[in-house]
């Protein structure tokens, strides 16, 4: 047993440092550090910074203009990201169409879209869930009809995040009305510009319109946009589900958000002349956080030798997936916890982009809530905690 | 042994209800909380004419009896409403931190008009450095003459915006958290120095920062005794965190009673999600955190109106507190993810419940503080 990383790799992670120290502009820093969002224009930008130097898709193969990293290479570049809060790609496009139209499209989709996705031209969102199929996905409804050169689309697909923004969508549409609900469906890439497609934000709880609900009426898609072979789209997606599973964890992201929690601690009054850093139930509250995290971290060391080994990543994912956003939801329950009155007010505006005005509470305290409801919804995306369980139970458990 | 309601509470509980299920739809508490006051005027006469108002004053104040157990039979109504009139600060706080401070004329003045429905209050005791001790006072008032001369920072100010008249909580002399040396006082906040800086809270509450730069009042300003405010201060807000326990014991059976009426209808893999052990378990969960929640603030209510002595009061108040944190935390969570994705958006009830539990467990004292409190005494 060996956790050190090799003197390559060492020599690897320096230069990740060293680029992003330089290349990570300054003022995006600061607004991840205010927990302001960045603007589409700043991740796009981002993007095309990592692009100029090579670094732009770490898990796509090199063919494709990608890094070619082994499994330690793209865990240190994730680290290091996370730390200084860089934002990771934009994963609609690099990590979830992009890995399938390299699997499943034609030569002629490889070369219309990845390219496109490599340099950040062209922005992906993900048409997945409907109003009547969450959890149960494969209950899907969207249909796609066949008429001659084309599909006609209608339907509904919601929790579209950033669907204001994007080019394109990749789609689970049903081709046909099967006996089994899984067997039915296709994969189907959209212009976002088609006649016929309309949009509805829908406003979370913290106040901002980060997910739409997307309406499909009469859409003509140009067949050629279908991935593989029609009906066979369920069977794609599911293998998308296991991939790109390092980094789900968010270690170094909660690495960082320790840091500035017992940061903020530190400098917060307990309210009897100490700081909370003092304070032995908040002390220990963090040291909790810590262990976790740790813990967390090793799981994950694991899972990711076992990739390099060559082993396929099963139902760890899963794993990692339910401890890393509980682990999360944890931290931001103490952000709140840390904040006290300070963040009741409701004032989104402060942590958009551009802001001027008078900032009400310290730091960024009057976040902590904002975040706090957000990322409820970390238990409830992409597999809800619910369903990773069940996969542990049927795959691992054999139950 | 009798756990009934008495013949006025259970009047007081049914006219909460029928005005609830009469004028405060969702829809409605929307539009309240976008106008400018984010209360409703008409609301607050109607309460004041159903004799809402007398509730937390005894007697001889004019009020029903002050009894703590009828403000929680009231508070558990608004919470499953999820209403935001003032109520907490303008008449819980502040009408009854007078009704323990001021006296002869002043004292009828205020409370009949606080009664009446014509007079908004706020109390502007919490800084930035205090977090939930009352004692932590930074703020100053320095006696010039006659007039006495306020300087500070206060946050967290509930219904600033609306107030006529606020309570300031103000040190004149002593140590930072030192007990003596506390003073209240009506502060008119049109006077010159005072800054109020308004905003909507994560619950829909108005609230505000407000700032004292040299703001000079009368010596008669002074509520009470100088410097000797502090013990009618706690008596007050433990008053009120029977008022916001009990009100959280009202948002967490509705969001209960909904979520488990969400799962009788979501239907996935092609059942209702209701009949999946996993989620009834967690159900279950919840309603026996809803019914330790509610056991507890009964007992610290009734506790606070008998005739205990005031550590065993103030130890049962921060008994409730921290309990019924620990079920704000369970049951609002768990709300929200078994309704899944439209739990956490904005045009259903359930998230904005979850915001209101997730405000009440901050005030007055989480969790952790009350723990620490009641360990300490």
């Amino acid at each position: 047993m060996k956790a050190e990383f090799t003197a390559e790799e060492l020599d690897f992670q320096s230069e990740v440092k060293t680029f992003l120290n330089d290349e990570f502009p300054a003022e995006y820093r600061e607004k991840v550090d205010a927990n302001v969002r960045l603007n589409k224009d700043e991740l796009v930008n981002w993007q095309k910074i990592l692009f100029k130097k090579g670094w732009a898709a770490p898990s796509w193969p090199k063919e494709y203009g990608g890094t070619g990293w082994s499994q330690v290479q793209k865990y240190i570049f994730a680290t290091e990201m996370g730390l200084i809060g860089a934002p990771e790609p934009i994963p609609f496009g690099m990590k979830m169409v992009a890995p399938i139209i390299m699997a499943y499209g034609n030569d002629e989709q490889k070369a219309r879209f990845l390219p496109d996705i490599l340099e950040s031209n062209v922005w992906w969102c993900q048409g997945y869930s409907e109003p009547n199929s969450g959890s149960d996905l494969a209950s899907l409804k969207t249909s796609a009809v066949r008429d001659g050169d084309h599909y006609i689309v209608n339907g509904a697909k919601t929790w579209n995040t950033y669907g204001q923004y994007a080019d394109w969508i990749f789609c689970l549409v049903r081709t046909e009305t099967t006996a089994k609900k899984q067997e039915g469906i296709s994969f189907l890439l959209i212009d976002m510009h088609s006649p016929g497609i309309s949009l509805k934000p829908i406003v979370l709880i913290d106040g901002h319109p980060e997910v739409n609900e997307i309406f499909f009426d009469d859409v003509r898609v140009p067949a050629e946009n279908l991935i593989g072979e029609e009906n066979k789209g369920w069977t794609y997606a599911k293998v998308l589900l296991t991939h790109e599973r390092t980094g789900i964890s968010g270690v170094p992201r909660g690495k960082k958000r320790l840091s500035s929690l017992k940061r903020i601690a530190r400098e917060t009054d307990d309210g009897f002349g100490s700081s909370m850093m003092e304070n032995d139930a908040f002390k220990n509250k963090i040291a909790a956080l810590e262990i976790d995290l740790e813990a967390i971290e090793y799981a994950e060391l694991r899972t990711l030798a076992s990739v390099s080994a060559g082993k396929a990543p099963g139902p760890e994912s899963s794993i990692l997936k339910i401890v890393g956003t509980e682990l999360a939801q944890r931290i931001d329950e103490a952000f709140v916890e840390l904040a006290a009155y300070h963040c009741l007010p409701f004032v989104p505006d402060q942590f958009e982009d551009g802001f001027q005005g008078d900032y009400i509470s310290p730091g960024t305290s009057a976040s902590a809530a904002l975040t706090y409801f957000n990322n409820r919804k970390a238990t409830i995306y992409g597999g809800s905690n619910e369903i990773q369980r069940n996969i542990i139970c049927k795959a691992v458990l054999g139950l | 042994m009798d756990f009934s309601y008495s013949e006025v509470q259970q009047m007081l509980q049914d006219s909460v209800k029928k005005f609830v299920s009469k004028n405060y739809d969702f829809d409605t508490r929307s539009k309240i909380i976008e106008s400018d006051s984010g209360y409703s005027e008409e609301n607050w006469k109607l309460f004041a004419e159903l004799g809402w108002l007398t509730v937390p004053f005894s007697e001889e104040d004019g009020g029903l009896g002050g009894s703590a157990v009828d403000l929680m039979v009231m508070m558990e109504e608004f919470g499953k409403a999820n209403l935001v009139e003032p109520y907490l600060p303008s008449v819980v706080l502040c009408g009854c931190l007078i009704s323990e401070l001021a006296t002869g004329e002043v004292k009828e003045q205020m409370l009949g008009k606080l009664v009446g429905g014509d007079l908004q209050l706020a109390l502007a005791a919490s800084e930035t450095g205090s977090r939930f001790n009352s004692s932590k006072v930074a703020t100053t008032a320095k006696s010039n003459g006659n007039s006495i001369v306020i300087n500070g920072r206060k946050i967290a100010v509930l219904n600033g915006s609306n107030a006529n008249e606020l309570l300031v909580v103000a040190r004149e002399s002593g140590g930072e958290v030192d007990a003596d040396g506390i003073s209240v006082f009506l502060v008119n906040p049109d006077t010159p120095g005072v800054t109020v800086r308004s905003f909507t809270n994560i619950d829909g509450q108005k609230s505000s920062e407000i700032d004292f730069t040299d703001v000079t009042v009368a010596a008669s300003a002074r509520l009470g005794e100088q410097g000797k405010a502090l013990m009618a201060i706690e008596k007050v807000i433990d008053k009120a965190i029977i008022a916001v326990s009990a009100e959280a014991v009202g948002v967490l059976e509705t969001l209960l009673q909904k979520t488990v009426e969400y799962s009788k209808t979501r239907k996935q893999f092609g059942t209702v999600i209701g009949t999946f052990q996993a989620l009834q378990h967690r159900m279950a969960d919840m309603f026996i955190e809803c019914q330790l929640a509610r056991s507890i603030v009964v007992m610290a209510a009734m506790k606070l109106d008998g005739s205990a002595g005031q550590t065993e009061k103030t130890k049962a108040v921060s008994a409730a507190k921290s309990r019924v944190g620990k079920a704000i935390r369970k049951v609002s969570q768990e709300a929200v993810q078994i309704h899944g994705g439209i739990g956490v958006t904005n045009e259903l009830d359930v998230g904005h419940y979850f915001k209101r539990a997730t405000a009440l467990e901050i005030m007055f004292g989480n969790t952790d503080y009350h723990i620490e409190r009641f360990a300490s005494l």
